[in-house]
């Protein structure tokens, strides 16, 4: 009950929050100087007056600005985001075709970054003043400071072009006409380099954030009595320390989960992964705005969901917070 | 000079010859890169390069042309000019069937020309405004009348102006939002198959092409790979055979050319020649000063870009003619590499160190670092320049609204200076909005003149005494920078054989294309 009206009360703020990004990214996208049918026509090499008259009219950029926001606002309202002007095909027909390929990129990264960068953060903790912790944070550092282009083109050269273990770029092979489990396995192979790339700075992360927080969690009383009680180290480490520095570490995931449909830009576009990452880059060079606008809408609405299921995983992690806390 | 990737293309020249004597293989499906992503594959509707490069296999035009840019017979297997060079007739071929199995013939002509591209295509448009008519004589015979002879006339069959379409599938229809646009239907080589967005288009053979044994080829493949330096990998690690021009990054060139089995062309551009201009500011400024101008173009060190920027391809133009371009006066006095006599022309002109705004083009390091190379050049003569980065959307803007005093660009040429340079200077086509048309604002009433004359003057002798009056005149009055005719190397592994055959290059069809393998 308790979690139904939270989760109620926080839907109804989500939609007016949503309404609010709507507004603010449509005035926003128009800040950005030039306009689509002007870069339309300039990637044709060729245009008259006619040629960008039709397309301003097409689009309906030759309206006024209230009714091109009433026109989009009405339109989201039916859950239709418009036509991109660019891939000539409705806004969400492009999302729905990238976002599985996205989710498949980020969730694969995320979930290796959280369970890799805990694992090595509870190492890093337990063997504190040893080389092998030390070691640890020293990599953690590394990677956390390494730039992801870098990472992703190195990767590839080192496992692609050097020992030619991984495919460098894209989704599947091309030509091959893998399908069932063999279709599986391609794509698994071509995952591996951006999805690790992708989990390296998290994972770097969640390592140094997971080893301070359990450094902290040791010097409180209860581990003391836990110790005093004679329960092994290992049990400690796991039940009375890692639970109690968890929170922070879910606070940082449902950041991290938040930006899953536009946060793999980079990698998306050095690895040639099919995704939104992409889309909304070239969408924004081209001006494109309504498929730029609704990429913007998914990728808020993805965040306030992420916010809403940190909230509860808060709860039960912790079961001291309670509604209204 | 000769730097060792130009010679790499004299020594894949001579390969070329000796490629002709083999008997072609047939088999084998192509792996390429088209960059960037096309937004649709309907020449016509849409004209944009990666369009025309991949669509240039599933459509076809009448003519196609050579690497002299000579009509070569396509769609249409011969044809006739009247005496006054105002009829043209042309005879189609009668074996010839759209991919859906439908005939081809002389109304599919009227109508792609008559009223499809007139309704969507600004290049047909440029055309169209000289033609009285275009009929179809009988099912296999079209004949098209110009209000007066046209020189570009035979130039306007390439794919990207008057491709043919087909009038079964189109007419009467709303041509934007017609169903078929998912799946074009043409006449060409090859047939669309399947567009996995973002990660590749495929194309097969077309089993019933009316060219006995053509194409060679099973298919196409055209990667989708949007970041420069994994376009570079994809080539290097076996995945992808030929890279088009503009896939990879200049100074990637060098190292890819040096592997093995690598041959680079700089064949296949002559239709397009593009053009590398400096748009200069002829209403304010320094920049409305002709010294000033002419000063730029003696303290720019042109070789200087073409050998390190450009790896040494391409060509340092004389003028404001290409030298691909019909009717180049050859005699001009040129504007060499000469700060002194930039300097002294600055002197002249009283040139008080009024600072310059300098676009670059927002298409790569290539041009990036160009501009850098000019700041300098210009910095030596004692010009003071900055310069302003935009992204394109910004840059067609800045240039729309006429926002700049120095801007680099670069455009085609389509073979004809009534198609691709005049535009440039009329005054006529001085208008807000377009980065394409007249954006300097250059403004002559006899250079007006001599290009209207020229477009429309018969024969051929008399427009070129026309245009050579014209180039005298631009010469002198240095309306923008002329930089560099670009050579667009293709890099390809050597046992793809016949990939360029003609001067529309890797926009025309692999219909020749075979794998020596």
């Amino acid at each position: 009950m308790l979690y139904a009206r939270l989760i109620a009360s926080r839907l109804f703020k989500a939609v007016i929050v949503l309404f609010m990004i709507i507004i603010l990214n449509f005035f926003l996208i128009q800040l950005a100087p030039g306009d689509p049918a002007a870069i339309l026509a300039g990637e044709a090499g060729a245009t008259d007056e006619a040629f960008l008259r039709q397309l301003r009219e097409r689009f309906g950029l030759d309206q006024p600005l209230y009714v091109q926001l009433w026109r989009y606002v009405s339109g989201v309202a039916t859950l239709d985001f418009g036509y991109s002007y660019r891939q000539q095909m409705p806004v969400l027909d492009l999302i729905l075709a990238r976002l599985p390929a996205t989710l498949l990129l980020t969730g694969t990264a995320f979930v290796l970054s959280l369970v890799l960068g805990i694992v090595a953060g509870s190492l890093a903790a337990a063997r504190v003043k040893k080389p092998s912790g030390s070691l640890i944070m020293a990599l953690a550092l590394l990677f956390y400071a390494t730039p992801l282009f870098w990472v992703a083109l190195m990767s590839v050269v080192v496992f692609s072009v050097y020992l030619d273990w991984l495919p460098a770029y894209g989704l599947y092979t091309v030509g091959a006409g893998h399908t069932g489990l063999a279709l599986v396995l391609d794509v698994g192979k071509h995952l591996i380099l951006p999805a690790t790339t992708l989990a390296l700075f998290f994972m770097a992360i969640y390592t140094r954030m997971t080893r301070a927080s359990m450094l902290e969690a040791s010097q409180q009383d209860f581990v003391k009595t836990a110790r005093a009680k004679g329960l092994k180290n290992s049990v400690i480490q796991r039940r009375h320390i890692l639970r109690n520095a968890l929170l922070p570490i879910i606070t940082l995931a449902g950041l991290q989960a938040g930006q899953m449909v536009g946060g793999a830009i980079l990698t998306e576009t050095v690895f040639a992964w099919p995704g939104i990452g992409r889309l909304m880059f070239e969408a924004l060079q081209q001006r494109d705005y309504n498929l730029l606008l609704g990429i913007f809408f998914f990728s808020a609405a993805l965040v306030i969901v992420f916010n809403i299921i940190t909230d509860l995983v808060y709860r039960l992690a912790d079961p001291r917070i309670k509604e209204g806390s | 000079m000769k730097t060792p990737l130009a010679l790499a293309i004299t020594a894949a020249a001579m390969n070329v010859t000796s490629a002709l004597a083999q008997e072609p293989k047939s088999g084998g499906v192509i792996d390429t890169i088209i960059q960037p992503e096309p937004p649709g594959l309907v020449l016509g509707m849409i004209q944009n390069a990666p369009t025309r490069t991949v669509a240039g296999n599933i459509y076809e035009g009448l003519m196609r042309y050579t690497t002299d840019l000579e009509p070569m017979p396509q769609l249409a297997k011969e044809w006739e000019v009247s005496d006054d060079g105002r009829t043209w007739t042309f005879h189609l071929r009668e074996d010839v069937t759209w991919h859906d199995g439908e005939a081809f013939n002389a109304e599919d002509v009227v109508f792609s020309a008559d009223v499809f591209h007139r309704d969507l295509n600004p290049s047909a448009r440029a055309v169209l405004q000289h033609i009285e008519s275009i009929e179809a004589i009988d099912d296999y015979t079209v004949e098209f009348t110009l209000a007066e002879p046209f020189g570009p006339f035979p130039l306007s069959f390439e794919a990207g102006t008057f491709t043919m379409v087909p009038e079964h599938i189109y007419a009467g229809t709303d041509f934007r939002n017609n169903e078929a646009n998912n799946h074009p239907i043409g006449t060409g080589p090859f047939k669309f198959d399947e567009w996995d967005r973002g990660t590749v288009i495929k194309l097969v053979k077309n089993e019933d092409y009316y060219e006995e044994g053509l194409p060679y080829l099973d298919g196409i493949n055209w990667h989708i790979i949007p970041d420069g330096a994994s376009r570079a990998i994809a080539y290097e690690n076996g995945t992808v055979d030929v890279l088009p021009y503009g896939t990879v990054e200049n100074f990637d060139i060098p190292r890819l050319t040096e592997m093995d089995n690598t041959c680079v062309t700089e064949q296949g551009h002559e239709y397009f020649s593009p053009f590398a201009m400096l748009w200069m500011n002829n209403r304010e400024g320094p920049t409305a000063d002709k010294r000033f101008r002419q000063a730029v173009m003696y303290a720019m060190d042109r070789e200087f870009a073409r050998d390190v920027l450009w790896n040494g391809l391409g060509k340092v133009p004389l003028g404001a003619f290409g030298s691909n371009a019909k009717f180049q006066k050859e005699d001009l006095e040129p504007y060499d590499h000469d700060p002194e006599k930039a300097r002294e022309l600055l002197d002249e002109m009283g040139y008080d160190g009024e600072e310059v705004r300098l676009l670059p083009l927002p298409y790569g390091e290539t041009w990036t670092r160009w501009a850098e190379a000019v700041q300098q050049n210009l910095r030596e003569v004692g010009i003071e320049v900055t310069t302003e980065a935009t992204d394109v959307g910004g840059w067609n803007q800045r240039l729309g609204d006429w926002d700049f005093d120095l801007a680099f660009t670069y455009l085609y040429q389509y073979g004809d200076p009534a198609l691709g340079i005049s535009r440039t200077y009329l005054s006529t086509n001085i208008e807000k909005g377009s980065p394409w048309n007249n954006v300097e604002g250059y403004q002559n009433e006899k250079v007006d003149e001599l290009f209207n004359e020229a477009a429309t003057a018969y024969p051929e002798e008399e427009r070129e005494a026309l245009y050579h009056e014209v180039q005298e005149i631009l010469q002198e009055d240095v309306p923008v920078g002329w930089l560099l005719e670009l050579g667009f190397p293709t890099i390809y592994r050597c046992d793809v054989k016949n990939l360029v055959t003609s001067g529309v290059g890797v926009n025309d069809s692999f219909k020749d294309t075979w794998l020596d393998r």
